[in-house]
């Protein structure tokens, strides 16, 4: 459970040469009620791990798709309470390890340690919470790990090589490198050094190192498959949802797992083809 | 401070990864411009002719008069050059931004007096220049943003949430993450993430080194109560850092009372808020029991804010900072007093410090001597003030 769950999946995955496949939703996005089908059908379609956005009035961090998105899940109802619930309700039926994206602000409204335990109890697997760095993020891990939950640090373009190795140090299940400088959201084109970047991490990390921010496209998500341990995948199936709302929440949820199969399939192949031209 | 950047239990620098390194950059060009004395000097000329420093204080006799007899007066911040304090601030940073080799400045804001502060440092310095607001601002604050646009910057509207300030200091947050390399950054107020909040109030620490040397010139001793209006409170921070150490001097911080606190409707994120992280910062903000960000109001776009800078909610924690709360229609009913009896058309945001003012001035009877940043001109709430009826 937990780190453990989380642990085990990237050992499976290493054993199968192949990176992970990591798909962000929110909850509560649709609805509340949406979430836990949601979670399931990602887990049956190719998710290794499954990355859930706990809706936040204020992310700093995330560009206009998953605003929208934390948006129309707080105007649906979602609560801190009510997206553990979801969690709780999906657990039953899903081995994947579910993460959340957290912010700061709701961790340390309801103190870091009882959203640890409720974490905990409700079968969430760990957290990544983009606006504690490595300065602010002290009692947050302490809290996170002592109740056995992995805990991602985030690593950017922008962090200097001696930083990186130190953030790389207080991850617990594994790191997450942002590819791009800038906000959540779908990009044209990844920068040409995110490999070797990655690579270089791997080299200092103790644990794997999934890549996110801007991977939108299969021929994106295989790139990255080939250098990473771990591909995650946020704005492009939100925005997948978010398209085919028009016609009703279970055709958007039908949707966004279309997608996320079609980018579940071209991380796994991504390691037994050659590389596109 | 226990840690860089903490003042008491809040502060600190609640960002994403990739803007850490930025706000390395910048606190350690910060900290080697300040000693140096052709930056200072630098910053002390173009204060002095253009901005116009130091800005005078008024003793308002009428006022006085109309609040019982305690002696009265008021912080001409509505003088700087642009109409406000905000100046203070932009062309401490615009200097810093300068030097720092950036090619552009990245500003929010609210009631606009920042944004065409920031515009202006802008085209003085050769900068180009991004101003991020709420499309309700925008609306309320017309004549702002064409100021703005005849000043060479670009007015980026924010439509989400409610359009106001906090919508539009994210979006200009997320705009730096991606520029950082060559966009400074320059905050408004005493808010964000360390080290803005100290770079903020150094630069408006101005207000009360001045005010504190002319009233002791003007009244022969220093005042019973210094009151600010406070939103994030860069105006009150500058105000009132100039008054520390006197611990005689009580210091009064006014928020916005809205339609009145039992509402819910209001911005009073000292009086009615709670510890949370807001756009980098940990403070006293306004939030659900889950953290969320709840929305506010303010008949004054400037107030219109759910969080506060981190060291005024140290003070108010301290005991060091009173806070009370001053409603729209107190409000406007200070900003009529006071064109009707100084000549003087406050902004809506110090209006809140005249309608405190006129109070704490009855308790303290004639003896007493009250010192009232009066931090912007009104013009920009004409319309505002206008459709609000006749008193």
């Amino acid at each position: 459970m937990g780190l453990d769950r989380v642990a085990a999946v990237f050992s499976k995955c290493r054993e199968g040469n192949r990176a992970a496949f990591v798909p962000f939703v929110t909850a509560g996005d649709p609805d509340p009620g949406a979430t836990p089908s949601l979670i399931e059908g990602l887990a049956a379609g190719g998710a290794d791990l499954v990355e859930l956005g706990i809706p936040f009035s204020d992310p700093l961090a995330d560009g206009p798709v998953l605003q929208r998105s934390q948006a129309r899940a707080l105007a649906a109802g979602t609560t801190v309470d009510r997206a553990l619930a979801a969690v709780a309700a999906a657990r039953a039926k899903v081995a994947a390890p579910v993460l959340a994206m957290v912010s700061a602000s709701l961790v340390l409204a309801r103190g870091a340690g009882k959203f640890a335990s409720d974490s905990a109890a409700a079968g969430l697997d760990g957290w990544i919470v983009p606006d504690a760095p490595l300065e602010e993020s002290g009692p947050i891990r302490d809290a996170a790990i002592a109740a056995g939950l992995a805990w991602v640090p985030l690593v950017a373009p922008t962090t200097p090589p001696e930083r990186r190795r130190s953030i790389a140090e207080t991850a617990r299940g594994f790191l997450y490198y942002v590819s791009v400088a800038g906000v959540t959201g779908a990009r044209e084109s990844l920068p040409a050094e995110v490999a070797a970047a990655v690579a270089a991490l791997r080299d200092v990390s103790p644990v794997p190192v999934c890549v996110g921010f801007g991977v939108s496209t299969p021929p994106q998500a295989e790139t990255i498959a080939r250098a990473a341990d771990g591909v995650i995948v946020g704005s492009a199936l939100v925005a997948a949802l978010e398209e085919a709302l028009a016609d009703g929440p279970a055709e958007a949820v039908r949707q966004c797992l279309a997608k996320a199969r079609l980018l579940a399939a071209a991380v796994r192949r991504a390691r037994r083809s050659p590389p596109q031209p | 401070m226990t840690t860089p950047g903490r003042y008491g239990s809040f502060g600190g620098a609640y960002v994403p990864e990739t803007l850490v390194p930025a706000l390395r950059t910048l606190e350690e060009a910060f900290d080697a411009a300040i000693p140096e004395a052709a930056f200072q000097a630098e910053l002390d000329r173009l204060l002095r002719t253009y901005v116009g420093r130091p800005t005078p204080l008024h003793r308002a006799r009428r006022l006085s008069e109309a609040w019982g007899g305690a002696a009265v007066f008021l912080k001409r911040e509505d003088l700087a050059h642009t109409g406000a304090h905000k100046i203070n601030n932009t062309v401490g940073q615009g200097l810093l931004a300068a030097r720092l080799g950036k090619k552009r400045l990245i500003a929010e804001t609210g009631a606009g007096q920042h944004g065409v502060a920031t515009a202006t440092a802008a085209a003085l310095l050769g900068l180009g220049c991004r101003v991020f607001m709420g499309t309700t601002d925008m609306a309320r604050q017309a004549p702002n943003v064409a100021r703005m646009k005849l000043l060479g910057a670009e007015v980026v509207p924010v439509p989400h949430g409610a359009g106001t300030l906090k919508e539009a200091t994210g979006e200009a947050i997320r705009e730096w993450m991606a520029t950082s390399h060559e966009a400074h950054y320059l905050i408004g107020s005493v808010v964000g993430p360390h080290p803005y909040p100290r770079i903020v109030r150094h630069f408006q620490a101005v207000i009360g080194r001045e005010a504190r040397a002319q009233i002791l010139d003007a009244a022969a001793r220093l005042p019973d109560v210094a009151v600010a209006c406070i939103g994030g409170g860069s105006n009150a921070s500058g105000l009132f850092s100039g008054f520390l150490e006197d611990r005689g001097v009580r210091l009064v911080g006014v928020e916005a009372g809205g339609e009145g606190l039992a509402t819910g409707k209001h911005a009073a994120s000292l009086t009615a808020g709670r510890p949370a992280v807001l756009h980098g910062a940990l403070s006293l903000v306004l939030t659900d029991p889950d953290g969320q960000i709840l929305p506010t109001h303010s008949i004054s776009a400037g107030l219109d804010y759910p969080g506060v800078g981190p060291e005024l909610a140290a003070w108010k924690a301290e005991g060091r900072l009173e806070v009370t709360t001053a409603t729209d229609a107190e409000a406007l009913a200070a900003f009529r007093e006071c064109a009707r009896l100084e000549g003087i058309l406050p902004a809506l945001e110090p209006s809140h410090a005249l309608a405190a003012a006129a109070r704490i001035a009855r308790e303290l009877g004639r003896s007493g001597v009250l010192l009232v940043n009066l931090s912007g001109r009104g013009d920009k709430d004409l319309e505002t003030v206008l459709k609000a009826g006749s008193p």
